[in-house]
């Protein structure tokens, strides 16, 4: 069971209502394909990834940021029960999509960069620490039904 | 593996950060030691709290030293060296913290440049990073 103090619950609300799904979305993917490349193996079916700038300039990759945000946004809305808000999804990436879930602590990096370069000094190392700390549980959720 | 774009990008990066090296580090360790509490483990010799003169003392010798690498990529090894041995025999730190202390770098950068930490720079210095935690990994065993 994952216990969240007021102080870390009060943190995740606050970056998620100053997050433009639009932007950050698509960015965090776009960061991650270019930065980690062996993560494009997911994503054939997109099109042109062959270097940074079709990576940034890609629609599909866009679209599926804001996707993978829009699903963040339900483990924020379920936080104390992300385990089994995100069960199905978990079954997904593993039965259906064949995820390495070592990749998604990768993305997860990713939109914590993405996020301190958008809050700057705001982004605090208490801040940093919630955040992270959510999106562990959240990467843990994603892993767990692996088999 | 390094273009020299990316040589020539991550030593730009790494000159600006000179002048604010006790600012960037002790963020860095800071931002470590608060998302990662098992690495402060290795520090009970010293004051980390934030603002600490031991604390921003340490994170400007590794900005230094990380610079300095920079300028010297392509001969890490031998740049290094004393680090390594240091790092290997001395400290011996269990390898998988310097993937943490290299995250918080790059949270760093990313909160210091904003827009400027383009994906293409995080990428470089992503890697820079990496070659040079191996390097003082070299000789753990």
């Amino acid at each position: 069971m994952v216990v969240w103090t007021d102080q870390e619950r009060a943190c995740i609300q606050d970056i998620f209502s100053k997050l433009n799904y639009e932007d950050a979305g698509p960015k965090a993917l776009q960061r991650a394909l270019i930065v980690y490349p062996w993560t494009q193996r997911y994503f054939a079916s997109f099109g042109n990834l062959y270097n940074a700038e079709a990576i940034m300039s890609n629609p599909k990759v866009a679209a599926h940021g804001i996707v993978v945000l829009h699903g963040l946004d339900r483990a924020m809305k379920n936080m104390d029960d992300i385990k089994n808000t995100y069960a199905e999804l978990s079954v997904l990436h593993s039965e259906k999509l064949h995820v390495d879930p070592d990749n998604f602590r990768l993305l997860a990096d990713c939109l914590t960069i993405v996020i301190a370069a958008t809050m700057g000094s705001s982004f605090t190392a208490d801040v940093q620490a919630a955040w992270q700390k959510f999106l562990a549980v959240v990467v843990s959720a994603l892993r767990r039904q692996y088999h | 593996m390094l273009s020299n774009t990316e040589k020539e990008l991550i030593v730009q990066i790494w000159d600006k950060m000179i002048p604010v090296a006790e600012d960037i580090g002790s963020e860095a360790l800071l931002r470590m030691f608060t998302t990662f509490p098992k690495t402060k483990t290795y520090f009970s010799h010293l004051d980390i709290s934030p603002r600490s003169e031991h604390l921003r003392c340490h994170g400007k010798k590794i900005v230094q030293a990380l610079a300095e690498g920079a300028r010297n990529i392509s001969t890490l090894t031998t740049t290094l060296a004393p680090l390594s041995r240091f790092h290997a025999y001395q400290l011996r730190i269990h390898p998988t913290n310097f993937k943490l202390l290299n995250h918080c770098i790059l949270v760093t950068l990313a909160c210091y440049m904003g827009e400027n930490f383009t994906p293409v720079a995080h990428a470089a210095i992503d890697k820079y990073l990496s070659a040079f935690s191996a390097v003082l990994a070299e000789k753990f065993r």
